[in-house]
């Protein structure tokens, strides 16, 4: 991979655990409302698979949306400004923090049904395959979702029908507050692929060149043999499930443990082992980072709200 | 009679039945180590142990099938599904399955089975997951459909709905479990399938439950500061629908104005307002109203949000307007 690449990739994992943090304190503060999934400790996870993406490969995934966004290259301020609830927003602030989509960026959205979005990406590949397209459907997922019976019945037709669906499991060892050992009667999710007949892997979540080279690998298969693919990235959220959730059902300790192995930390320490890339460069892409996310709440805040013509807009093609 | 709130209300029927039957039990999502996601069952897991408290994957069918089957052979199972809008994950158990095994098979089976649902909107949670569908389900003949609007009547009908040998669905508001209320020391019971006079006045008979009586009820404070006495009638049940309280009232006032949070079209007011017009047509002096959420799926935005919802001012105006 390039040094240009590397650090964009740098750039994104650092904007998005800043603009995450400035929407916890925006959320505390009453400006953000409704639900509010951080994706802070999981960043390596979307950053490596969709840096191995073409720009043709469909992103689709669940309501712990605004790492993916900002990868698909959704800006920091459409990003805040949907948060805000303001007409700037991704979805003009009619969505907010759990549905961000462009279809510009061919990202499909953020889909708050749990395991809802597994069989509509199937027909993204579907509609691909019947138009002769040979694009990736890039599906994210949480682990609690494959105890549901979309799970299943979207993997069962991927592989029935031969579509280009890369499946990634973002195991980060909870459903809500429901570990996995105690919701999934197998540990390894990734085991679930294997009653349908289907390819699949494990990767460590939390290095980000190790997600790339997993995705890479994986999406080059996808596309190649016209055969969907089950990739389980294992990762942690440092934070509660949602904003205010009590976390009664874990440690500190197991919390702390995951911290230092911090996904940025560690991408960090592995750039600074390359000979051309020094402390000052990365230094100076997370000031950047910082100022873009300042000026992203800024631009949220000053954006306006939806007007009262787009309550009802929308509802139909021809409002 | 002690002061507490909704959620009080909620928890304590479920604990008195759990105590005084060893065949009720609790099953769905984050229902026991978490205590519940709106808290109502703090405190269960520890108390009656994960066998009588069961968390369970995020498999909403999974949850409602099990809770059939487990009441077809002697069980009463309570399926919490973590918002009514998961019901539609599962929509083949709600109204396709426990409705109607009974009657399908001659009357053989019993299922003695609560599902506990929360619904509503003003959250801003977003389309999927802030609708008030409670209309949807009431179109279902073999499934009862409760939806209190007070402490008193959330304790008392849920304790007789476990009790009760038909599947009843029992639909909370996610913004009602602050509300407080009296409820009486020791054990009650109120019937499933009776409508209550919330309110007593000569003028006009608003027809409402749920979420719609905390706003009926402060409108009826602000009509009476300009002399006009409304009468609240709440449902409280939707199906079996007691209309007996309604005609009662509308034969007095002859105006009514039905309130509900779900949308207008093909909603609880269509079927209160047709059922008033067929046995009570010669009492009408004014049309009837109808106050419901704007026909749009809910935005985020919180401007929009609330102005799709039904607000005190929207029922203070449409009782005027029947008034006219
Ligand atoms: C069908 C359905 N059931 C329940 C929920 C409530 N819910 C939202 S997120 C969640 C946990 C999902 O866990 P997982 O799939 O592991 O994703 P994570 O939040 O860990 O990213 C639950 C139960 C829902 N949104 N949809
Ligand atoms: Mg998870």
């Amino acid at each position: 991979m390039n040094k240009d690449k590397l650090l964009q990739m740098y750039y994104e994992m650092v904007l998005i655990r800043r603009v995450e943090e400035r929407g916890a304190e925006l959320y505390q503060a009453g400006k953000i409302g409704g639900f509010m999934h951080l994706y802070i400790g999981q960043e390596a996870v979307s950053t490596g698979l969709i840096a191995a993406r073409e720009p043709r490969d469909r992103v689709i995934t669940a309501y712990r949306d605004h790492g993916v966004a900002i990868n698909c290259g959704i800006s920091a301020n459409e990003v805040m400004a949907e948060l805000l609830g303001k007409v700037t927003g991704t979805s003009k602030g009619k969505g907010g923090s759990m549905h961000m989509a462009s279809v510009e960026k061919n990202m499909w959205g953020g889909h708050a049904i749990v395991g809802g979005h597994l069989p509509i990406a199937a027909g993204l590949a579907l509609g691909d395959q019947y138009q002769g397209n040979d694009n990736v459907t890039i599906c994210m997922f949480g682990d609690g979702a494959t105890n549901i019976g979309y799970f299943h019945e979207a993997l069962n037709v991927s592989m029935l029908w031969n579509l280009r669906v890369l499946w990634v499991c973002e195991n980060n060892q909870y459903g809500m507050g429901t570990a996995v050992e105690r919701a999934s009667a197998v540990s390894e999710i990734r085991q679930k692929a294997e009653g349908y007949g289907m390819k699949n892997g494990r990767v460590d979540g939390m290095d980000v060149l190790a997600v790339y080279e997993a995705a890479k690998e994986s999406m080059d298969y996808v596309r190649r043999e016209s055969k969907p693919y089950l990739l389980e990235a294992v990762t942690y959220r440092f934070r509660g499930h949602s904003m205010g959730d009590p976390e009664r059902y874990r440690t500190q300790d197991e919390v702390k443990k995951w911290q230092d192995n911090d996904p940025i930390g560690i991408f960090r320490a592995a750039l600074l082992k390359k000979k051309n890339i020094s402390a000052a460069e990365l230094d100076e892409i997370e000031a950047r980072a910082e100022a873009d996310t300042q000026k992203a709440v800024e631009f949220a805040e000053a954006s306006p709200e939806p007007g009262m013509e787009e309550l009802f807009r929308d509802v139909y093609v021809e409002d | 009679m002690a002061r507490i709130t909704m959620r009080e209300a909620i928890s304590q029927a479920l604990w008195e039945e759990m105590e005084r039957d060893p065949a009720v039990f609790i099953l769905g999502e984050e229902v026991g180590v978490w205590g519940g996601t709106y808290a109502v069952t703090k405190g269960f897991y520890d108390h009656f142990g994960p066998e009588r408290v069961k968390d369970t994957p995020i498999a909403e069918n999974a949850i409602l099938g099990a809770a059939i089957g487990a009441a077809l052979v002697g069980l009463r199972p309570i399926a919490e599904l973590m918002t009514i809008n998961f019901a539609f994950s599962a929509m083949d158990y709600v109204v396709n399955q426990a409705p109607k095994l009974r009657y399908m098979f001659g009357g053989q089976f019993k299922v003695p089975l609560v599902i506990r649902a929360v619904g509503g909107g003003g959250r801003q949670l977003g389309a999927t997951h802030s609708q008030t569908p409670d209309a949807v389900f009431a179109h279902f003949p073999g499934l009862k459909v409760v939806s209190p609007g007070t402490p008193e009547d959330a304790k008392g009908l849920l304790k007789t709905a476990i009790r009760s040998d038909d599947p009843v669905l029992f639909l909370e508001h996610a913004t009602m479990y602050q509300v407080r209320g009296e409820v009486p020391e020791g054990e009650y019971l109120i019937p499933i399938g009776q409508s209550k006079v919330q309110r007593p006045g000569r003028d006009v008979t608003i027809v409402t439950y749920a979420k719609g009586l905390e706003l009926s009820l402060k409108a009826a404070d602000e009509l009476a500061k300009e002399g006009i006495e409304a009468e609240i009638v709440d449902l409280r049940t939707l199906r079996p629908l007691d209309m007996g309280p309604v005609l009662e009232s509308f034969k007095k006032t002859n105006r009514a104005v039905i309130v509900e949070e779900g949308w207008r079209s093909y909603g609880v007011g269509a079927e209160v307002a047709a059922r008033i017009y067929e046995e009570a047509f010669d009492y009408a002096d004014a049309p009837i109203l109808r106050v419901a959420q704007k026909e749009v799926p809910l935005p985020y935005n919180r401007t929009l949000e609330q102005a799709a919802l039904p607000q005190v001012p929207d029922i203070t105006a449409a009782v005027k307007e029947a008034l006219k």
